[in-house]
């Protein structure tokens, strides 16, 4: 019989803080940007300048620690990593070793088996290296270092999880949380979230783990997914066929769904680490923790069950929404400006996402504000437009943020509720349309509807077909 | 008076006075540079024309009325590890030959705003390793008083310029005896400040967690003055305290009764010349005399200094020095197959012997392995220094001692000896390692005419009393100075 395997999986995920500023400058942390416009002699390790820690890191850093159920480490350092590559002004980084920030963590993740708890070994603070950028055409390689010094958390899993679905719902429940603390946007495609695998195999029952990879470039998570499946056959074959799992690094290529290996353990750089004495330990009391422990939002799970009691709507809706803290954001302050929380919900389940996904955003890309939404909702539930037009309007609020009520009015989207003007359009439209007027009378009902649109399109839109509907009926 | 005999306080009074203009003073100054470069060579870089301009500058301030400093006015020389903007700051090193600083450090800045006019960049030893100044890659500098010696290090070229009267006062940094050693060979004042009394923004690092800017002057009274405008505390230097007590001429106060000063046994055994030793204690009964206390006591530890010195100090350079690699700045090598043989070429072709020396040395401590056995139980040793002098200064208000073990030494006969040479620190480096202030002056001369230095050295944030204690000694002891030359 076939042996059983079990894959063992544990995840360093880096995570980019969402300060305005970088870690130890003032320089700007925001994407974009000519290349070397947000730098100065700290973030470009100029001789002299000195790095100073921004407090605001350590803020989430903190938060994250305290919602993922760590110890903070009260007197910590930050240590350097001394390597050398040009992305690294001053070849070595700023990192944590000796006294990270945080650790002996755990959260609780629910896939189709269950509930199950994954350990967080540790969460320490970095600053990210700069961008080296290769022109082939040039023969020369150019460096940006308007990322070097963006501040970054790094955390790191034990080895307790077995499945890519296990891994997924980890790295959702780490997202979730850090989007929560509002530390970080956590996006996988645009790098503010990355995850590196390791993975080894052993056979059910073994008590030993076996020698594992490290799995480098994973962009979403299907291309994580697809990895940690390639990765496992590949290390099962290998011990299948008598070989051995080789201790390294290796890079995912997605398009071809395979890896080849990066660096072995043999060529692993010894990186000196000390405490980096041009820091100060930071020593974190008491009073510190209870303050960012107070300043802890409530979490997805909490908001949940409270949608649940307050507010009349699916519990697919609640997931929907509370998948993202923006969302539930300007969900909850639409709610609260008065508008109905279904309808409020029907805006974001049906035409957010739509546009959402027809537009390749994120949830926290949305950028209409709640006072907005609760404009629209309320010209329609006042009959000021109909549907189509809220949707017309909408769609531009999507993209613009439109004050709705300005944009009507300007362009005259309001619904004619004037009885006379669309009295004789309606019966313009019977004149014009014998053969429906007879069909109606004949009694297809279905005729109406074609009279209804002729109508509808006579008046541009802007009357409302309950009201046209009327009409008709009474005239005919 | 001759401009050029005056110390800095005095200079900016006679400025402030109208008896000399700041143009004249720099002037004199940048005629005595002319005339002696040559034979002393204090300097990496002199800016003539930007010292001229800045003269001019200041003077308009002062007639305004909008500067009125005790140093206004008062040209000055700096160590070319700290950086100026758009000055050329080398390090006396080849693999910052083309170096031009962005920004001033904070310590010139403050000098700046004071109203001083910068002379130029004075020679040092390579990244600040040595103890004699030979290690630039720039030439070496000779000592004032007999150009066949060496001026110390690795701020020589600073303590040579003042003694030189090439400046009227200059900054250097001390990271194991930088200021202290060379103030001693060249007989002028100097003061390694306690750490985090000085920024350290913009002084390109040796070993950061030692490093100190401080005044090298002509007497006391400047080394007070300098300390008031160069003592601030600078939120861009996390090792940086900030302090109340920085009204440092307060303490130029002739009065020594009562002052409990200790004289440690271990710096007076086996090494110390017995020429140096006897103008020590000499000074120490001169302060006895006016009422001090001074008893003798054992300060354990001296022995480990050393080694724990070169360990930390090697591990936090070989780090600091990684950020030189020709990638975007400084020295590149001309021809290089590759990323890693362009830094290998590159290093190997813009550092020294000594430089590369420590930089091995510090990877080497810092290698897996090797980190606990060495660096961490360096670290160890240094925190138990700092508690042997936390116990001294239970009972003492400052310890007195010799800089060093000699005068000093003809040019050449250092290098040779690495070990010779760092045994050489022995009394300096414990005060880096505890982060005390130490104060070198002048206490006598020995038979071959070479300055003999006193060290003074006092508890965290305590220069007060080193100053006092010092200006009381520079008053009993009188006049001293080298006879220039005519």
């Amino acid at each position: 019989m076939a042996k059983q395997y079990e894959t063992v999986i544990g995840l360093e995920v880096h995570v980019e803080l969402a300060t305005k500023t970088k870690i130890f400058c003032g320089c700007s942390t925001a994407f974009g940007g000519e290349p070397n416009t947000h730098t100065c002699p700290v973030c470009t390790g100029m001789p002299g300048s000195l790095p100073v820690l921004n407090k605001q890191v350590l803020e989430y850093a903190v938060a994250v620690g305290l919602a993922t159920n760590c110890t903070i480490t009260q007197y910590c350092k930050f240590d350097r990593k001394n390597y050398f590559y040009p992305d690294n002004p001053q070849n070595y980084q700023i990192s944590q070793l000796y006294l990270p920030i945080c650790r002996n963590g755990k959260v609780e993740i629910e896939t189709e088996n269950g509930k199950k708890f994954v350990g967080i070994h540790e969460i320490h603070m970095e600053e990210d290296a700069g961008k080296l950028i290769h022109d082939e055409w040039d023969d020369c390689s150019l460096v940006d270092y308007n990322r070097s010094g963006v501040p970054l958390i790094e955390i790191v899993s034990e080895p307790d999880m077995r499945s890519a679905q296990e891994v997924i719902a980890y790295l959702e429940k780490l997202r979730m949380t850090i989007q929560y603390l509002g530390a970080s946007d956590c996006k996988l495609q645009e790098g503010s979230m990355r995850a590196d695998v390791n993975l080894s195999i052993r056979e059910v029952g073994a008590k030993e783990f076996g020698t594992r990879t490290e799995m480098k470039n994973l962009n979403s998570f299907k291309a994580i997914a697809r990895a940690i499946e390639g990765e496992t056959e590949r290390q099962i074959d290998l011990l299948e066929s008598g070989e051995k799992v080789i201790q390294e690094t290796r890079r995912w290529d997605d398009n071809k769904g395979e890896s080849y290996a990066m660096r072995s353990k043999e060529d692993a750089q010894d990186y000196r680490y000390f405490p980096d004495p041009d820091l100060v330990p930071i020593v974190l009391d008491d009073a510190f923790l209870e303050e960012i422990r107070a300043k802890q939002p409530e979490f997805r799970e909490e908001k949940m069950l409270r949608y649940k009691e307050e507010f009349d709507i699916p519990e697919y809706d609640i997931e929907i929404i509370t998948g993202s803290k923006h969302m539930a954001d300007i969900f909850e302050a639409t709610v609260a400006l008065g508008s109905q929380p279904k309808k409020v919900s029907n805006w974001l389940m049906v035409e957010t996402l739509r546009l959402l996904k027809e537009n390749s955003l994120d949830p926290e890309d949305i950028c209409f504000s709640p006072e907005n939404l609760a404009k629209l909702i309320s010209l329609t539930d006042a009959k000021a437009i109909n549907s189509s037009v809220a949707k017309e309007v909408f769609e531009v609020m999507f993209k613009e943020d439109i004050d709705p009520e300005k944009y009507v009015e300007e362009k005259g989207l309001k619904t004619v509720n004037d009885e006379g003007a669309l009295r004789k359009t309606v019966e313009e439209v019977i004149a014009n349309n014998p053969q429906s007027v007879e069909d109606y009378r004949n009694g297809k009902e279905k005729a109406i509807g074609f009279l209804v649109g002729q109508t509808m399109k006579a008046m541009k839109g802007k009357a409302d077909p309950g009201m046209v509907n009327q009409l008709l009926k009474e005239l005919l | 008076m001759n401009i050029l005999d005056m110390t800095a306080v005095s200079l900016a009074a006679a400025i402030k006075n109208k008896e000399v203009t700041v143009k004249e003073a720099t002037e004199a100054v940048l005629a005595q540079i002319e005339k002696k470069e040559d034979t002393f060579h204090c300097y990496v870089t002199v800016d003539r024309e930007g010292a001229l301009r800045k003269a001019e500058e200041v003077q308009k301030k002062i007639d305004a009325g909008e500067l009125d400093g005790p140093l206004a006015g008062v040209p000055v020389a700096i160590k070319d590890n700290m950086c100026t903007e758009g000055m050329l700051t080398t390090c006396s090193s080849k693999i910052l030959g083309n170096f031009v600083p962005t920004f001033s450090s904070e310590a010139v800045l403050n000098l700046e705003k004071a109203g001083a006019v910068i002379l130029g960049k004075t020679n040092m030893d390579e990244f600040a390793m040595g103890s004699t100044t030979e290690t630039s890659a720039y030439g070496v500098t000779k000592n004032p008083w007999n150009p066949e010696h060496v001026p110390g290090g690795s701020s020589g070229g600073s303590a040579a310029a003042v003694a030189a009267n090439e400046c009227f006062y200059a900054l250097g940094s001390d990271t194991g005896g930088s200021i202290r050693q060379p103030a001693s060979f060249c007989g002028v004042v100097g003061l390694k400040p306690t750490y985090g009394r000085v920024s350290r923004y913009g002084l390109i690092a040796y070993g950061s967690s030692l490093d100190q800017i401080g005044p090298l002057c002509k007497d006391v009274t400047d080394c007070a003055a300098i300390m008031e405008i160069i003592a601030t505390h600078d939120t861009k230097d996390s090792t940086s305290v900030e302090r109340k007590d920085r009204e440092f001429t307060s303490a130029l106060i002739e009065d020594v009764k009562g002052m409990r000063i200790g004289i440690p046994k271990d710096y007076f055994g086996e090494g110390l010349d017995p020429e140096v030793k006897s103008a020590v204690l000499k000074a120490a009964e001169v302060l006895k005399e006016k009422g001090a206390i001074v008893e003798e006591f054992d300060l354990s530890l001296v022995e480990y200094a050393i080694p724990t010195y070169y360990t930390i100090a090697a591990a936090e350079a070989s780090s600091n020095l990684e950020r030189f690699d020709g990638i975007k700045y400084g020295y590149r090598t001309e021809e290089y197959e590759g990323l890693h043989n362009m830094y290998k070429k590159s290093r190997s072709e813009g550092f020294g012997a000594e430089v590369k020396r420590r930089i091995m040395l510090g990877s080497f401590v810092l290698s897996s392995g090797y980190y606990d056995a060495y660096y961490l139980k360096a670290l160890r040793v240094k925190a138990l220094i700092k508690k042997a002098f936390d116990e001294a200064f239970a009972k003492y208000d400052v310890i007195l001692g010799p800089v060093a073990p000699t005068t000093a030494p003809k040019l050449g006969e250092s290098l040779s000896d690495p070990i010779k040479m760092y045994l050489g620190d022995i009394y300096t480096i414990s005060v880096n390692l505890a982060g005390l202030p130490g104060l070198s002056m002048p206490c006598g001369v020995d038979s071959k005419g070479l300055p003999i230095g006193l060290q003074l050295i006092g508890d965290c944030f305590n220069e007060k009393k080193l100053i006092q204690t010092a200006y009381t000694y520079e008053k009993a002891r009188g006049a001293f100075g080298r006879k220039e030359d005519k």
